[in-house]
């Protein structure tokens, strides 16, 4: 059975190592944070914010309170606060050990593709091409297949590129693909799910 | 040095003009100069570039001024919230320059600090840095990126003193540091003006010299996105 978004979001969670600051991006990448389980773990923020809280309870929300996604969140003992300036200080400057992104292409180069389609879908990049050019490692998390059953993991992105040569990690929801020279190769299979099946599901070149 | 004033319009008086370039504080809906940008609907002027992270939404912050036509163009990082925004922009009557939002708060800080520009590994190789002079450093290739002069700042925060010294609240600090910063002209709203002396020196966020006008008002702070968790029960 290949991994639901909760079971993508669970396996993320273990790329994180302990005592580290790690970015998480919007949508799968949000619920990693449900998974990191005993490890110190501290959330960035890149609108301004270190040790991100949970949700508030209902009533409790505060509107200077908020997440990069714009969703009302909490703070912690450890929290600190700063401008965006200083908080792309930390990105680009290869502070932050991890970013957890989504993405709409990757290529088997490494190249990344997640912030528009054009004529149809223009909303920007945000912080994710700071994210992608400045962290110590770039995890995705992405479906392996669109909708009509195509790869998402190509020999070239056909979107326009959010970085080039950024991505360490996938995770799909057939298994594991690590960025390596010559193309991706296989690190892990969700349960149930093969290396052949994985193989027919891709267009990227895969390495042994 | 007399900085207070009565209102946003009394605030904004003569420095308003067609086809200047705002930079705006605020992230989503955090910390956006809510009163400041009504005083511009009601001012009329047209023809606006806002460097601004956000557009706001379609009858809030800086949306309210896309709903009325007074935008011409706007340098921000991610404009995803917005209807009317994607409207004007898809049929070509509204100008959008991307911007990666780290190079976004760079440009804004680099350009109020007398840094004319500087080199970011941020969106080499992507359509961001077509055109650009690029350079290699230490093996690696940068793009540059200009600092940011903008005709006239606008910004929010919690508290100011009345010489201007501003203290932030939480995540509404976001982007109000670096556009403050890059205006000729800072004009900003606070929830409240305290007595000069009563903020302690040392929890200063923004020193008043980045300020040049001051007004304290009433403050609506719409939550863009609500979310909630339940109390566990005992």
């Amino acid at each position: 059975m290949p991994w639901e978004r909760e079971q993508m979001a669970e396996r993320a969670a273990q790329e994180l190592e302990d005592g580290t600051y790690v970015n998480l991006g919007i949508g799968i990448p949000t619920l990693v944070a449900n998974y990191i389980g005993d490890k110190d773990i501290t959330l960035q923020s890149e609108n301004g914010m270190l040790g991100m809280g949970p949700f508030p309870y209902e009533g409790e929300e505060d509107p200077d309170l908020i997440n990069a996604g714009k969703q009302t969140i909490t703070e912690l003992p450890r929290t600190a606060y700063f401008d965006s300036a200083t908080s792309f200080a930390m990105i680009r400057g290869g502070k932050i050990a991890c970013a957890i992104l989504g993405a709409m292409e990757v290529a088997e180069n490494g190249d990344l593709a997640n912030w528009m389609i054009p004529g149809k879908l223009v909303k920007g990049m945000g912080g994710a091409m700071d994210l992608v050019a400045g962290v110590q490692k770039v995890v995705v998390v992405m479906d392996h297949q669109n909708k009509k059953g195509e790869s998402k993991l190509l020999k070239e992105c056909t979107l326009p590129l959010t970085g080039t040569g950024v991505v360490n990690r996938i995770i799909t929801n057939l298994g594991v693909l690590d960025v390596v020279e010559g193309g991706l190769k296989i690190v892990e299979t969700a349960p149930g799910v093969t290396e052949e099946q994985i193989r027919e599901a891709t267009e990227a070149t895969i390495v042994n | 040095m007399q900085k207070i004033y009565d209102d946003a319009d009394a605030a904004l008086d003569g420095l308003l003009r067609d086809d200047m370039l705002i930079a705006a504080g605020g992230f989503g809906l955090c910390g956006i100069p809510e009163l400041l940008l009504a005083a511009i609907e009601r001012s009329k002027v047209g023809g606006l570039t806002f460097a601004s992270n956000n557009a706001g939404v379609d009858d809030f912050g800086i949306g309210i001024l896309l709903a009325s036509r007074q935008v011409k163009k706007m340098m921000s990082s991610y404009v995803g919230e917005n209807a009317e925004f994607m409207r004007q922009f898809i049929e070509g009557e509204l100008e959008v320059e991307f911007n990666p939002q780290g190079t976004l708060a760079e440009r804004m800080r680099a350009g109020g600090a007398g840094i004319a520009g500087f080199y970011t590994k941020t969106g080499v190789g992507t359509q961001i840095a077509e055109g650009k002079e690029t350079k290699e450093f230490d093996g690696e290739t940068y793009v540059l990126e200009r600092g940011i002069k903008a005709d006239l700042a606008i910004v929010k925060a919690w508290k100011a003193d009345e010489t201007g010294n501003l203290v932030f609240r939480k995540t509404a600090r976001n982007f109000n540091v670096p556009a403050a910063m890059c205006g000729k002209t800072c004009v900003v709203e606070v929830e409240e003006i305290v007595p000069t002396g009563s903020l302690d020196p040392d929890q200063i966020h923004l020193p008043g010299v980045f300020v040049h006008r001051l007004i304290q008002g009433e403050h609506e702070k719409r939550i863009e996105k609500t979310t909630t968790r339940k109390k566990e029960e005992a």
